[in-house]
């Protein structure tokens, strides 16, 4: 019972603690532990009970049939708290198992936060944990490549400069075969709204920004998308622990809304580029209240339809259940207002799930999990059993997900626990439901 | 016997409490200084109403979710705070030994309420030391330290009983119930006891955070 019996092989990890040495680990723990810590981990670390309260919070303890060391207290005691304790003082091999708990086996749900009576953010203890991996450089392979990516092209998926705007272009011409005379309005100074995605929908998920395209058009959205890096909201860099690119991204992505001096930023079905924003891009760089408004694309969508500007020719077939999304719920209330919406767009019930609204079970792939790619997917799938069960027992055929990262992650525990759902962005459903020119 | 009595009563009971005073003092002094110097970025975001909204919800039993779902533990960690810290304040011997000091007089409780208190006390106890014992994800994780403060915790009040029910030598149980005391008030700022200063705060920041920034409730 511990990491060690379960170490998964990363060439990202294993050549990262190759590298390392007893005294070069000590220096950077330390450095870590005394220049950007402070009260809050000292507190932590000293009051947590030990009590095991927050076990059960946590699906990766819930799927592993209660294995303590999945628990968010025993993944803080195989890390941190050894490494305060021995004051940094661990072996590479230590730091190899650190990384993989950080890394693949928290989602950075914060769930464990309901649980606790004292108050212990674990989430924030394993962000910590990367940190300190970070700058070892110990990080799982997959995840690195993305965090390079941004540092290279300030977008996640490697989108070269001509090709952000082709796709755009190209989204546009299809497009408008079915909506004549629909736009993406590229770089429109003081346009009311400035969508912002993440670079896998222009790589993979395309048809997601054609749908945004005709819902923007049919309710006459004045809206604009920037041609220039800043566009993709996303920060896998956050996740990684590369604190300093986190905080060029967030800059870069607030600029290119300033210059275009737009008067909110729309973000689209994503949990953790929201999170980026309002809870660690934006402190780095020390705003507290950020530059330019941002809403996420629930709200927006249901700002559209309670003004009555989306048209439904007909309401989806229900019922459905409701993900919750960590970033977007836990992390910003928006659970209630998910649920107007899908209300006004389905026919029938939501079922909900026996763990919903701030209380939610985690999809298990957020939090960078996923994006730690192949060699930590069966483990990912193992962990999230507790989010299958639940879903299961609504007994629905549809999952209404707004998040990139719940849905790559949901698609795949629908697959391995054989649910047959299907699971539905909000765009996906709107767009399937709105009027079309005939 | 006799001295032995007037140096703990003495002496070693102004050590212990100017431990437990200056030293609590200094802790707090000391995190709030270094939280101001390296939390900047979290200290921004207290907010009074939402810390408070966040204590006060965790101080109803079984209405935080990790209350609803560890029935056994809520009614034994309320349980065992309520009398740990009421059943010393209230009791009557502890009131004659104040009146007799400094002239403080206050209401008391009866004799044998205290006396169930403290037995609920050493209850409680029992369950967090059975939990660490047979419960996997709790033995997984324990520590010396935490075996520490709970035989620091329980000492006073088994020795209390004890005493009061005359079990064993009454002037040996007195004495050896009033250094447990002395050892339980000294090491408060020095040990995990210090959840007793601190959590508070952890639960007032996380109060601030989910209220303000998450929008959501954090029990
Ligand atoms: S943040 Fe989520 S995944 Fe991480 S320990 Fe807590 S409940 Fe588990
Ligand atoms: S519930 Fe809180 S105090 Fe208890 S073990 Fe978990 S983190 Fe520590």
């Amino acid at each position: 019972m511990g990491i060690q019996d379960r170490l998964i092989e990363d060439v990202g990890l294993r050549e990262g603690v190759k590298r390392l040495t007893e005294d070069k680990i000590e220096k950077v723990v330390q450095g870590v532990l005394k220049g950007e810590t402070g009260a809050r981990l000292a507190a932590y670390n000293e009051i947590c009970m030990r009590c095991g309260l927050c076990s059960e919070a946590c699906h990766f303890y819930l799927s592993h049939d209660g294995d303590p060391s999945y628990s968010p207290v025993g993944k803080v005691q195989q890390t941190m708290a050894q490494l305060i304790k021995k004051k940094g003082r661990v072996s590479p091999d230590d730091i190899y198992g650190m990384a993989q708990i950080a890394y693949t086996e928290c989602n950075l749900c914060r769930r464990c936060v309901h649980f606790c009576p004292v108050g212990i953010d674990t989430g924030y203890i394993m962000s910590t944990v990367r940190r300190i991996c970070h700058k070892l450089g110990v990080t799982p392979q997959y995840i690195q490549d993305t965090a390079h990516s941004h540092s290279a092209t300030f977008n996640q998926m490697w989108v070269k400069d001509d090709e952000w705007p082709d796709s755009l272009q190209w989204q546009e011409d299809e497009a408008r075969e079915e909506f004549p005379g629909l736009r993406i309005p590229l770089d429109k100074e003081g346009a009311d709204i400035y969508y912002s995605v993440i670079a896998p929908e222009p790589k993979f998920r395309t048809q997601l920004i054609y749908q945004a395209a005709a819902i923007f058009n049919a309710a006459g959205v004045d809206w604009t998308m920037p041609s220039e890096p800043g566009w993709d909201n996303s920060d896998m860099c956050m996740f990684t622990g590369d604190f300093e690119m986190m905080g060029r991204l967030k800059r870069r992505h607030f600029e290119s809304a300033q210059k275009l001096k737009v008067k909110r930023i729309v973000m689209g079905e994503c949990g953790h580029a929201f999170r980026s924003i309002y809870d660690m891009g934006n402190r780095w760089v020390a705003w507290k209240m950020y530059p330019v408004p941002v809403i996420h694309s629930i709200e927006f969508f249901w700002e559209l339809m309670k003004q009555g500007k989306i048209k439904l020719a007909k309401k989806y077939p229900g019922p459905v259940t409701v993900h919750d999304p960590c970033n977007v719920v836990r992390g910003r209330g928006h659970h209630e207002k998910l649920r107007e919406l899908v209300r006004f767009l389905i026919d029938g019930e939501i079922i909900e799930t026996a763990s919903n609204r701030e209380h939610n079970i985690c999809c298990t792939a957020g939090g960078g999990v996923i994006n730690c790619g192949p060699p930590f997917k069966n483990v990912r799938l193992a962990g999230s059993k507790a989010k299958a069960d639940e879903l299961r027992a609504t007994g629905v055929k549809t999952i209404v997900a707004p998040c990139h990262n719940c849905h790559g992650g949901l698609e795949d525990t629908v697959k391995r626990y054989e649910l047959g759902m299907h699971i539905k962005f909000l765009g996906d459903i709107i767009y399937e439901c709105m009027e079309k020119p005939s | 016997m006799h001295d032995i009595y007037n140096l703990v009563t003495g002496p070693l009971a102004w050590l212990a409490w100017a431990i437990f005073i200056v030293g609590s003092v200094y802790r707090l002094a000391i995190m709030y200084i270094l939280a101001k110097k390296k939390d900047a970025a979290s200290m921004a975001y207290m907010s009074w109403g939402f810390s408070l909204r966040s204590i006060i919800n965790w101080l109803i039993p079984f209405n935080a979710l990790g209350w609803r779902r560890n029935p056994v533990m809520t009614v034994a960690t309320f349980a065992f705070h309520i009398c740990l810290v009421l059943a010393p304040i209230f009791l009557l011997a502890h009131v004659v030994l104040w009146d007799q000091f400094f002239g403080v007089e206050y209401p008391v409780f009866r004799e044998n309420v205290t006396d169930i208190m403290s037995m609920i006390v050493v209850a409680g106890a029992l369950v967090f030391a059975g939990r660490r014992l047979f419960q996997k994800e709790v033995r997984y994780v324990t520590t010396c330290q935490d075996w520490l403060i709970l035989v620091i915790a329980v000492l006073p009040f088994l020795t209390g009983i004890l005493a009061y029910h005359q079990i064993f030598n009454y002037q040996t149980m007195v004495i050896l119930h009033i250094l447990t005391g002395e050892i339980m008030l000294a090491a408060i700022p020095f040990t995990r006891l210090s959840h007793m200063l601190f959590a508070v705060f952890t639960r007032a920041y996380m109060g601030s955070e989910f209220g303000g920034v998450r929008r959501v409730k954090d029990w």
